[in-house]
């Protein structure tokens, strides 16, 4: 049989590139300074899902939260296999702490058919691996986390191998099933030269307003909307138009959304700085090393 | 979620498998025990499973004030639902205003489940807890609240996370930065038996097979360690980290490039993604010093740096900086360690 899978990934900034350029005064991220990418476990989830629509057929959502440049991450993902891809975007999901967030692609989820939802086992900015969890805990369905391998689909059932840090797990569940994958699930395909081709002007509504408004600076705003529209709908024609939800679209309670939906908020924020209160250097010769070994003796460091 | 509850006490999760007890239900003792005794309330755990009575008393050793045992066939084996629906019945009955839960496997997979079902906050792989006040940006003051403080940004900043509405405040910590307390044998306290309700559907999982192997080394117990980052050059110039470590009686080592460069055992890794340790000595031969490695090492006592870059990061929480090529220093090392032990 076919499964239908959604995938949620994230575009988020480059932290392994963090040099003190990107970082504010105040201690702060400046996220502008760091490269936006795609979440590199969430290229694992996506790999498996393609994996998985390869071999048994059906088709692979994916659906991101974020700023309209995460409409990015969508055309990646459309190099790589998806077939469908939706960004929710919406000033109102600012703030949003992961429960906010996963309450948020719930109801984008509950809009999709899905048999299996795939997500990363966390994003490299937050390194939570919360949304996961309490996204299936809102769509009522049962979670594998962790996991390192697909081993079977059958029918209405899946076997996976979940990653336990020393050792594995072995576990089944019926679908409809969220399973978080880690890094080591695969290697994430590249992006498709035939695909990238057929899908590179893939944009969001945003995206074509944001174009037409640039280009015809002396139009009217009903006439920029007509444009929009126009280009909105031929886009659509040639399955080229990335779907941009908001939360009415969504019909999602606000209470439960951005900063009203967060039980959790920042109190501080601080830089990391690590010092040694007291530092001696070490000459590399002999009697240096020999004169430190002596030292950490008799202070019973080394005993 | 549970209202503002002030009376409510600290709890921490009594992770356990097969009927024994993790390291990090102990590890987070000390510090609830510290948090409770702030705020005036009752330190308690949680334990979850099938004839893990035994344990009750354990975590009464070592600091709770009463333990909640749920027992019951189908909490044999961890599942994240059925874990979830008790401590869920349990918080909703008792209203703890604090939850902790190691940051485990089983932690980072149980407790988002119940934070979403509560509707309440959870703050992920905190390093340090503690109890302080908060000015809202409405200037109204939240007092004796649970400050979350957890590393963000691979490790690059430090965030205080408070949740001053919706109770109970929730989080998980990280595995190892808390030194586990001395038990108290003579400690008293009380427990607490609780009825379980459990349906087959709140199992919707079925464990087919479970490896575990042992861990190659323990690296948050060792007292002295020898670690070897991707300076080190090569596999087989990885053996003077080994034999560093052996003749000081040391565990080795090793950042996660070395461990991805196949020096060494992904076992032995040391950073944020790796065990985060505490030794007396912690010894860093080729080692650079990124944030994510020094976030799993910084809190060690004395640390010395070998490196031949004096510009390393990891100078700069060095206390014995020896500016050098590791191929002559630890050599020398490793002779005049010998040298004294002959000695002595």
């Amino acid at each position: 049989m076919a499964y239908n899978c959604v995938v949620l990934i994230k575009q988020v900034p480059d932290t392994k590139r963090i040099t003190g350029d990107a970082m504010n005064e105040d201690g702060t991220v400046n996220r502008a300074a760091l490269p936006a990418i795609f979440n590199p476990e969430d290229l694992n989830a996506l790999e498996l899902a393609v994996q998985i629509k390869d071999k048994f057929g059906g088709k692979v959502t994916v659906i991101t939260m974020g700023l309209p440049a995460a409409a990015s991450v969508l055309r990646d993902s459309l190099f790589r296999g998806a077939d469908d891809a939706i960004l929710i975007t919406d000033l109102r999901c600012a703030a949003s702490d992961t429960l906010a967030t996963s309450y948020i692609l719930s109801c984008a989820v509950r809009k999709v058919d899905y048999d299996i939802v795939l997500c990363g086992r966390q994003a490299i900015d937050g390194d939570t691996a919360q949304v996961g969890p309490q996204l299936a805990e809102k769509l009522g369905i049962p979670q594998i986390t962790y996991v390192e391998e697909l081993t079977e689909l059958d029918g209405k059932t899946i076997t996976a191998r979940r990653n336990i840090r020393a050792g594995w797990q072995q576990v089944k569940t019926s679908l409809p099933v969220l399973l978080t994958v880690t890094g080591d699930a695969n290697e994430p395909r590249v992006a498709a030269a035939k695909k990238m081709m057929r899908y590179k002007k893939a944009r969001t509504p945003i995206e074509v307003e944001q174009k037409i408004k640039a280009e015809n600076a002396e139009s009217n705003e009903t006439e920029i909307k007509e444009l929009v529209r126009h280009k909105c709908s031929e886009l659509e024609e040639k399955g080229l138009l990335i779907k941009q939800w908001d939360l009415d679209f969504l019909g999602a309670d606000l209470t439960w959304c951005g900063r009203s939906g967060s039980p959790t908020k920042v109190h501080r924020i601080q830089s990391v700085v690590l010092a040694a209160k007291e530092s001696k250097n070490i000459e590399p010769s002999g009697k240096g090393i020999a004169d430190m070994i002596h030292e950490l003796i008799e202070d019973k460091t080394i005993s | 979620m549970i209202d503002v509850n002030r009376r409510g006490e600290v709890w921490v999760f009594g992770e356990q498998h097969n009927g024994r007890l993790e390291d990090t239900p102990i590890e987070l003792m000390s510090k609830a025990r510290r948090l409770a005794d702030k705020l005036g309330v009752k330190l308690a755990a949680a334990v979850l499973g099938n004839g893990v009575d035994e344990l009750a008393a354990r975590l009464i050793q070592y600091g709770a004030d009463r333990v909640y045992v749920a027992e019951h066939p189908l909490l044999g084996t961890y599942q994240t639902n059925s874990y979830a629906k008790v401590m869920c019945d349990l918080i909703g009955k008792y209203k703890p205003q604090i939850v902790l839960y190691g940051a485990t496997i089983t932690g980072r997979d149980l407790a988002p489940r119940i934070a979403s079902a509560m509707k309440a906050g959870l703050t992920a792989d905190c390093t340090d807890l503690e109890i302080g006040d908060h000015k809202g940006q409405d200037g109204q003051v939240h007092k004796n609240l649970l400050f979350q403080i957890r590393p963000a940004f691979c490790g690059n900043i430090i965030a205080t996370i408070i949740n001053f509405d919706r109770w109970p405040q929730m989080a998980t910590v990280r595995e190892g930065v808390m030194p586990c307390p001395e038990p108290n044998v003579k400690r008293r306290g009380e427990i607490v038996a609780e009825k379980v309700q459990l349906a087959q559907q709140d199992l919707p999982l079925e464990i087919l097979a479970e490896h575990k192997r042992a861990k190659k080394v323990n690296l948050k117990t060792a007292r002295v360690i020898v670690a070897g980052g991707a300076g080190v050059g090569n596999k087989d110039n990885f053996k003077l980290i080994w034999d560093l470590a052996n003749c000081l009686g040391a565990a080795p080592a090793a950042t996660r490039a070395a461990v991805d460069l196949g020096f060494i055992d992904s076992d032995h890794q040391v950073g944020q993604t790796g065990t985060t340790v505490r030794p007396v000595l912690y010894i860093a031969v080729g080692i650079s010093g990124a944030i994510q490695h020094q976030a799993g090492m910084s809190g060690s006592q004395k640390i010395v740096a070998i490196n031949n870059d004096p510009e390393a990061p990891i100078f700069q929480i060095a206390h014995y900086k020896i500016v050098g090529d590791l191929n002559d220093v630890v050599p020398r090392m490793i002779k005049a360690i010998k040298t004294v032990a002959r000695g002595s």
